[in-house]
């Protein structure tokens, strides 16, 4: 394959934003050392946390950022769906609904008033839910924010035409794969590992805490058991359902589950 | 071990500190347990100042506690998070790699880097005996894993008879322990009746008998080689979880639709814990990476684990796609169809699946409640054929 044939077949790439910090859009600007291959590999498009030049669409890859808040993202995602023959929902706010869910379990109108001085100016939904509640999603990368080289593995695999190797067990087999001891069996410390996906590199174990769960619950994850497992430990039922409502709080296992203990 | 034999010579600390010198002068990379991060791992060492002297531990289910002891004795406690497969077969290994030239052509790189020699200090009863059930699946068929053999072949091994048990040990019942059967170079028993710890140490290879004639020691007297015989049997009478192993194929066959298996679903968190630590549990995956350009290519080899739903992903879908499944096949594998397979249980008596579940859930407490479920219900062996 020739330079020149490259450049022609190259698929478009666009990066968009919905409600969230722009941290993971931040990760792919991370991938320093692998800029100019992914430019090399795909045409950067649509992406304003980098460049102000707009190519039209359609686009062949969508990386969506953020959770839908709004009636006006409720619409525009409908539009990005339509202009993309694939789409990647990248981080928690966009595959969970981000920490911004904590509004599902309360009255954000209550919230508007108490925070602005003329809550009337504003136009926001009842919750804050993931992309995939209002459009089809080909792939969610997790994590808050995704690891870079996770989102490398996506970009790559999209191009290779395969699926990305993106593990979805706990976060329990990176800490044994290092021999990284368990906070939780050692020192008691309460951990989300067993019931956090995978992705991360269990960093926080490694500096002897334990897990926050900023990748989202992992597959069929066990929540009833590790729930009894950190009451066990000395946690306060608030203790765990604070747990459970951090930046995942919406992901349907994590929100039943703080629900059904903050009911007991 | 019944009288003092030739064999047995009798070491102090200071020895060991000249064997483990020696093996580092003759280019072995020398592991041993150490105390970090709240447990006795296994790392490199460089002299017994690494080893953990005078600690021991607590084990319970779900419960790993490191305390001081009031001696200073080097192996005083049971074995910990890691085993020695983290060396024998790593977590992670580079298989092999691909280069995509200029005008096309790819140009394949063969394997693993160079491996390093390794010596391994304080291998129990128990884990020598995982390293035997690893040699048959990795070395013992028709096809050898080249990189675990060369790993296998290399390594020097000095074993320790178990003087303390925890409380999640079982190897009696598994007759893979607390004295060390075969298969090392060198065999220690510490001995702890004065303020400086002993050790009747004997060599069953010939390199270790070299080992220990360059230490210069003296012969174990009568008294020490009865004392480490006493030893290992105060530690078998200390050992007090069993599993009943009589008949435990058949049973686990017979109770593939027991409802505890509903029952421990509830509990296991599928977090892939006790298949990590297991010292024989063997399961991996390949997973071939690529760069953007398409022009190098990585086949690696991860640990993995059938508490993952990934691990039996087959065109149309996953084979095992609950817990319950998981489980029992895990479970009934170790216990049971291992036999079948390898000729042995895949347990060794260990206990690190009881210690390092975060939920605690006990292999030996599901065994027996399936045992008992069974008894009381024996028609279903008939349903499993």
């Amino acid at each position: 394959m020739t330079t020149e044939a490259k450049t022609q077949s190259k698929p478009k790439l666009a990066v968009w934003k919905f409600a969230s910090c722009d941290g993971c859009q931040l990760s792919m600007l991370d991938l320093e050392d692998e800029l100019l291959a992914i430019t090399g590999a795909i045409e950067i498009a649509y992406f304003p946390e980098a460049t102000r030049s707009v190519v039209e669409g359609p686009y062949d890859l969508s990386l969506v950022e953020g959770s839908i808040t709004t009636p006006h993202d409720a619409e525009r995602i409908q539009q990005i769906r339509a202009d993309s023959a694939r789409l990647v929902t990248i981080g928690a706010c966009a595959t969970a609904g981000g920490i911004q869910s904590l509004r599902n379990f309360r009255d954000v109108k209550e919230f508007t008033s108490v925070v602005y001085a003329s809550p009337q100016y504003i136009d926001t939904l009842r919750t804050s839910t993931p992309i995939s509640d209002h459009v089809k999603v080909d792939f969610e990368l997790r994590g808050c924010p995704i690891n870079k080289r996770q989102l490398l593995e996506v970009i790559t695999a999209y191009v290779a035409n395969r699926k990305p190797a993106v593990p979805t067990t706990s976060v329990c087999i990176e800490c044994k794969r290092r021999g990284t001891v368990c906070v939780m069996v050692a020192n008691g410390t309460p951990c989300l590992g067993p019931i956090t996906q995978a992705g991360c590199g269990a960093i926080c174990p490694a500096y002897n805490r334990g897990c926050y769960g900023c990748y989202g619950p992992s597959e069929q994850p066990n929540l009833p058991s590790i729930s009894a497992a950190w009451l066990e430990l000395g946690a306060s039922r608030q203790e765990v359902v604070r747990a459970y409502r951090t930046f995942n709080a919406a992901a349907p296992e994590l929100a039943e589950e703080s629900e059904r203990i903050a009911s007991e | 071990m019944q009288e003092a034999t030739a064999s047995q010579v009798s070491l102090t600390a200071r020895h060991i500190d000249g064997l483990i010198e020696a093996l580092r002068e003759d280019g072995y990379t020398v592991v041993g347990p150490t105390v970090a991060d709240s447990a006795i791992v296994y790392d490199e060492i460089a002299s017994t100042a690494d080893l953990p002297e005078g600690w021991t531990d607590m084990q319970q289910p779900g419960k790993y506690r490191l305390s001081r002891r009031d001696d200073r004795a080097l192996f005083g406690y049971a074995v910990g998070p890691h085993s020695w497969k983290k060396y024998l077969f790593p977590s992670s290994l580079k298989l092999w790699s691909t280069e995509r030239a200029e005008d096309g052509a790819l140009k394949i790189e063969a394997g693993p880097e160079e491996v390093p020699k390794y010596a391994f200090i304080g291998v129990r009863g128990c884990e020598m005996a995982a390293i035997r059930v690893q040699d048959r699946v990795f070395a013992g068929g028709r096809h050898h894993d080249s990189d675990y053999m060369t790993r296998r072949e290399s390594a020097f091994i000095v074993a320790v008879n178990c003087g303390q048990a925890a409380e999640t040990c079982f190897c009696t019942s598994m007759g893979t322990g607390p004295a060390v059967e075969s298969g090392y170079d060198i065999a220690l028993t510490e001995l702890l009746d004065e303020a400086e710890p002993r050790y009747v140490a004997e060599a069953e290879t010939s390199i270790g008998a070299a080992y220990l004639q360059r230490l210069g020691a003296a012969d174990a007297t009568a008294q020490d080689a009865e004392a480490a015989q006493q030893v290992v049997e105060k530690t078998v009478a200390s050992i007090t979880k069993e599993l009943d192993t009589d008949g435990i194929k058949e049973m686990l066959y017979g109770s593939r639709e027991d409802n505890r298996w509903d029952d421990v679903a509830s509990r296991c968190l599928s977090c892939t814990n006790c298949t990590m630590v297991c010292p024989t549990c063997f399961c991996h995956s390949v997973t071939e990476t690529s760069d953007l350009q398409m022009s190098s290519f990585e086949h690696t080899r991860q640990w993995d684990s059938c508490f993952s739903m990934e691990f039996t992903y087959v065109a149309g879908g996953v084979v095992r796609d609950t817990t319950r499944s998981r489980y029992r096949q895990w479970l009934t594998h170790k216990l049971g169809s291992w036999i079948d397979q390898f000729g042995t249980s895949g347990c060794v008596g260990c206990g690190r699946c009881i210690a390092w579940c975060p939920v605690g859930i006990d292999i030996t407490e599901e065994a027996a409640a399936l045992r008992k479920s069974h008894e009381s219900s024996p028609k279903e062996v008939e349903d499993a054929t």
